[in-house]
Formats: C-alpha cells, sequence, structure tokens
C-alpha cells in the first residue's frame, strides 16, 4: 500500500539541512576562555600538518542529531527484525553449505575487533580536532563502529549456537597468528597521530578500499543464503558512505589547508594502501575459496573496485593537490592474477592451527577457477591441487608442519612471490641496529625502513610462539592457549560442522523423499 | 552472474564515471527508478542484493522525482537507508538534491 502524496503546503516550517547543520556545528562551539586552544587541543601539532581554518571543514551529508538518530533507530530495527525471522525460522539450515561459514569466522575474528577499535579512536578525535565539523563527524563514526560490532557479534551469534569456530573470537584476535594481520594493522593506526589516523582509517581503509573490503562479504552473503550476515553488512555500509565521505573530506582538508601538507598526507597514502592492501589478502582467498556459490573473483572485483574507480576516478580527482597514486600500486596490480590462489594455498596447509576450517577446491570449484584466471590457474595453482587431491586419496591430506616465517611489518607469512614472476618466493631484508628484518614485499620493506623503531617491536605470532609466550613449545599446546576446541580447525570434510550439516540436510531430505527415495537423502 | 543495461550510449569519452551502489529491495526500488529517471546515459548493474549505478561525470537525486515515483513525501535524508557505497564526491547533499561528481 502506498499513501497519497500530502499537500506541500502543509509541510511544518523548519530549518533548511544547511541551516541546522551550521547551527549543529557552529552555533554550538565555542571559543575557550580560561585555558588557550593549544591546551585544549594539545596533540594537533606534531605531525607537522598545518591547519588554518578549520571552519573550512564542511560535511556534505550535513547531518544532524536528530536525523542521525532517527535514521540509524531505523536500520537497527529492521537488522533485528531479520534476525529474529532468521532465527525462529531455522534460517542457517538454508545456507549453500556449512563451510560458507569460514568467511563468517573469519569476519567476527578478524573484523569486528577491528569496528571496537575504530569507536575508540574515532572517540578520540571527536575530543581532539579543534574543528567542531571533524569532531562531529568523528562522533558519528564512533558511535556508528560501536553499533557494528554490536550488530555483528548479535548477526553473527546465532550460527554460535550450531557451528564451531565463533565461541572465542575476542582471545583469539589478541592470540592467533593470521589474526595478527588485522590486529598489527589496527594497532599500526591507533598508535598514530590524529591527523596520519584519520588518512590510515578514514581516507585508505574506508575510502580506496572499503568496497573490496565489504562489498564482496554482502554479496557473498546474498548468494549463499546468508540473510542476517547480508541484512547487517547493508545496515552498516549505510555508514560507510558516510564514512567514506568524512575520508575524503578529510584528505581534501588537509591538502586545501597548507601546501606543506601534501608531501606528508602523499606519505601516508603510500604506506596506508599497501597496509590496508596487505589486509585485503584475507577477503581475496575467502572470494575465491570459501563462497560455496562465487560471487565474483578477486580479480574482477580488484579491477571494478580498485582500478576502475579509485586509479581511474579518485586519483585522477586528488591529481589536482599534486596527489600521485600510491606507492607500490603496480605491484598490487601485478598480484591480483595470484594473490587469492598463494594465500589460501597457505591456510590450507595451516588450518589446523586456525579457529576456521580449509578444504580441497573441487573440480567444478577448479574450472570457475581457470575461467576467472586463464593466465595463472592452469599454470601455477592446479597442479598443486591436482597433486593433494592424490595425496588425499591416498589419506594423506596435507598440512604444513613447522611454523611459516611471518614478515615483520603486514605479519602474513612470507608466501608472496617476486612482482609478475609466480615462481620466485620475495623475501626482503633489512638492517636495523645490528638485527635483520625480514619483509614479504617492496611495500612492506618501505614501511619498515621508514619507521624501523616501530616496526621492530611487532609482536610475531611465530616468534613468540618460539619465544615460548604461547602457552608450551608442542602445537597442541598452543592451541589450547588459543582456545581453539574440537572441530575448530583443520579439514572442512569430515568435520563436526560437515557431519552436523549433512545429518540435518538428511533429515530434510528424509523428511520430504517418497518411502523408496530415502536412501539417496544425503 | 552480473547483467548490466545501458540505457543511452553516452558517448563521453574522458569523463569519468561516478557511482552508488544500492541495497536491492522493494523499499529502494522506486529510489533506483528516480535515479534512472533523472540520469540519462546511467548504466545498471545488478549483483546478488545490490544495484550499480554509474553514470559520467554526475549523478543526482532528486526529491521530487522520488517522491513521484514513492507516492509520499521522502527527505533526502532517507537516501542513506538506501545507499551502500559510492564513488565520487558527495557534492551536495541538500533539503531537494543529493549531487554525486568530481571535483576536479
Amino acid at each position: 500500500m502506498t499513501l497519497a502524496p500530502e499537500n506541500k503546503t502543509k509541510k511544518a516550517k523548519k530549518l533548511s539541512m544547511k541551516a541546522r547543520y551550521e547551527a549543529l556545528t557552529r552555533g554550538l562551539d565555542w571559543e575557550p576562555s580560561y585555558v588557550e586552544k593549544d591546551e585544549m587541543f594539545p596533540h594537533l601539532d606534531y605531525e607537522g600538518i598545518k591547519i588554518h581554518d578549520w571552519a573550512a571543514w564542511e560535511d556534505p551529508f550535513r547531518l544532524t542529531i536528530d536525523a542521525y538518530c532517527k535514521y540509524q533507530a531505523e536500520k537497527d530495527k529492521r537488522l533485528y527484525a531479520v534476525l529474529d525471522g532468521f532465527a525462529q525460522g531455522q534460517g542457517h539450515l538454508g545456507l549453500t553449505d556449512a563451510s560458507y561459514l569460514n568467511a563468517m569466522k573469519i569476519f567476527i575474528q578478524g573484523v569486528t575487533p577491528l569496528e571496537y577499535g575504530a569507536h575508540r579512536h574515532f572517540a578520540y578525535l571527536a575530543r581532539h580536532f579543534a574543528g567542531p565539523g571533524p569532531r562531529f563527524a568523528a562522533l558519528c563514526q564512533s558511535i556508528d563502529e560501536i553499533r557494528h560490532m554490536q550488530t555483528e557479534i548479535h548477526t553473527l551469534s546465532n550460527y554460535n549456537k550450531y557451528y564451531s569456530g565463533f565461541h572465542n573470537w575476542p582471545e583469539e584476535y589478541d592470540r592467533v597468528w593470521y589474526l595478527s594481520v588485522p590486529k598489527s594493522f589496527f594497532e599500526d593506526a591507533l598508535s598514530c597521530g590524529p591527523f596520519e589516523f584519520l588518512i590510515a582509517v578514514g581516507f585508505s581503509f574506508e575510502y580506496l578500499l572499503t568496497n573490496l573490503l565489504f562489498v564482496p562479504f554482502m554479496s557473498g552473503s546474498s548468494f549463499n543464503g546468508d540473510l542476517p550476515t547480508m541484512t547487517f553488512g547493508f545496515s552498516a555500509q549505510s555508514d560507510e558512505s558516510r564514512h567514506m565521505t568524512l575520508g575524503l573530506e578529510a584528505i581534501k582538508f588537509l591538502l586545501e589547508q597548507d601546501e606543506a601538507n601534501v608531501p606528508i598526507v602523499q606519505g601516508w597514502i603510500d604506506k596506508w594502501f599497501w597496509r590496508s592492501y596487505r589486509v585485503t589478502a584475507l577477503v581475496a582467498q575467502m572470494l575465491d575459496y570459501m563462497l560455496p556459490r562465487k560471487v565474483m573473483s578477486w580479480k574482477e572485483s580488484f579491477e571494478l573496485y580498485f582500478e576502475e574507480q579509485m586509479l581511474g576516478g579518485l586519483f585522477e580527482d586528488l591529481a589536482f593537490y599534486g596527489i600521485t597514486p600510491p606507492r607500490h600500486v603496480e605491484d598490487a596490480i601485478k598480484e591480483k592474477e595470484i594473490l587469492s590462489h598463494q594465500v589460501y594455498w597457505t591456510l590450507y596447509q595451516f588450518s589446523f592451527a586456525a579457529a576456521f576450517t580449509t578444504s580441497a577446491p573441487s573440480d567444478e570449484h577448479m574450472d570457475w577457477l581457470s575461467q576467472a584466471y586463464p593466465d595463472t590457474f592452469d599454470t601455477h595453482y592446479r597442479p598443486l591441487w591436482e597433486k593433494e587431491k592424490k595425496n588425499i586419496e591416498a589419506g594423506g591430506r596435507h598440512f604444513a608442519p613447522g611454523l611459516p616465517q611471518l614478515c615483520q611489518v603486514c605479519q602474513v607469512p612470507m608466501l608472496f612471490t617476486e612482482p609478475g614472476d609466480a615462481t620466485t618466493f620475495a623475501q626482503r631484508e633489512s638492517e636495523f641496529e645490528g638485527e635483520i628484518y625480514h619483509t614479504c614485499s617492496n611495500g612492506c620493506q618501505w614501511i619498515f625502513e621508514r619507521e624501523p623503531e616501530k616496526y621492530r617491536q611487532a609482536w610475531l605470532p611465530v616468534h613468540q610462539i618460539y619465544q615460548g609466550n604461547c602457552g608450551g613449545p608442542t602445537v597442541p599446546e598452543v592451541l589450547e592457549w588459543y582456545g581453539l576446541q574440537d572441530g575448530d580447525a583443520g579439514e572442512y570434510i569430515g568435520s563436526r560442522d560437515h557431519r552436523n550439516w549433512q545429518a540435518w540436510q538428511g533429515e530434510a531430505a528424509a523428511d520430504t523423499a517418497t518411502p523408496d527415495e530415502t536412501k539417496a537423502g544425503a | 552472474m552480473q547483467e548490466q543495461t545501458t540505457a543511452d550510449d553516452p558517448q563521453t569519452k574522458g569523463v569519468r564515471d561516478v557511482g552508488v551502489v544500492i541495497q536491492e529491495s522493494e523499499n529502494n526500488r522506486p529510489v533506483i527508478e528516480a535515479i534512472e529517471a533523472d540520469n540519462p546515459g546511467c548504466s545498471v548493474m545488478h549483483s546478488p542484493g545490490l544495484v550499480r549505478i554509474t553514470a559520467p561525470g554526475r549523478i543526482v537525486i532528486t526529491q521530487e522525482t522520488v517522491e513521484e515515483k514513492l507516492g509520499r513525501e521522502w527527505e533526502t535524508h532517507e537516501f542513506q537507508m538506501a545507499i551502500v557505497s559510492y564513488f565520487g564526491n558527495i557534492q551536495e547533499w541538500d533539503d531537494d538534491e543529493i549531487v554525486i561528481a568530481w571535483d576536479h
């Protein structure tokens, strides 16, 4: 049913959006009288950024508190209606396959804690920026981020009732090796000054790479029967467009305020593009290997959301200020053909120590990969999986014993190859105060050498295990320290989730089958 | 998996696209129709749960057209309920219209 349009002349008179926003961000601000402004905002000078006029900050969203609350409440209402319906209707049985949830396990373990980190740090920005416009935008984002964390937990807690791998994510985030990738990324950003954080998270993460990070998750969940995650994703992503605006506004504001800001901002873009890009390695393998029903390949997604929209669109715009595309972007472009395969091959071998399971791709899946990666899959990766198929047939599913060497900066195992040569492992060495540090790529090496005193302090999970800080020297002791339980790790086929799934689907098939077909069920 | 339809052949070499991604839902259908009506030359791509609308240079969303398609009052703030992502810069978000375009 639709309502007839009401007579427009009856609209109550209220201020225009522009006037309301002005009133909120300018009208309510005040000049300090009994302290100096520098004392009130003490963290704004040490990064070298020069701001002459905070009032030049303009938030295109012109969001006010009443509008913010109204629409956020509506978003939550819609999400929780879906969550209730899903739980009441045993919606989890409608997923394409229980293996799909491996992607969601990585999401709650690796992304949800980042939302909390973002909540904290945007609250800090909301206190410390000297202009009311950016302070209010940061305040909204801070509240958004804690909403994202809470709604993610609520959304995925439905699966925790029935599936492994969801039960101990906060502790895992602090301890488990592959989760140190997003954790160290975000803590790197949290330990920056306010302006660098804004470029790191507000711009590089939220604008440059947000589509690569989140849109595939949502389309993937939509396509694999995961209605709650899809709804959560849309709900969060609608805030995300506001965050993108903040990020873009931030960078333009800094570049317009003073020419001396340009090289500082360029350095941050160079650093944070590569830092964020390395985190997307986990998304790449998820798209190509973890979704039972495929949405789009990593390569396709990278071309669309990054090369076309960002390099072809955004950076042309930023060229006006003298900003160039991020350093090492060419290496990322070369990697699009091989990234997901190399990452998944590594996770496959080390999933005995992870809070998710992996499985070798089926023949049909490999055909999809050949078609999506005509230049690389059949040459380099299909032979590996064919060999592994023989291992599995012989009862010897391959796990890599031992621990991988990690990159000092991104903390991903050193699995990457030289740009343009998929057969030679990349290994970079840098010396700092008599110690050797290893990095996985030109990008990470450049980042290390720019701030070696920061990155030498990295908490590298493998080093920590060897130093005896992770429960003990054996694998079972480490896994216990991780808080893993039976069924969390290893091979998917035959795992607890897989057996349960088959039993539940078998029951459903048995219920609907005619008597003489019951055996064909599972 | 993804279908793309182009309303017009834009013939706009050199003009960079901007785009907006909207959740595909019953509520948002009239909003999507309004954008198509107000932006001749836009391309529409459907992927699971999402609609991605791109156009050379500029996309405008006008309150009047959305209200017409929706058959009720609609304030531009409500677009926050529909938008998933965008590329370009939000140049205007006023009572009567939202404009996405590159600045330079």
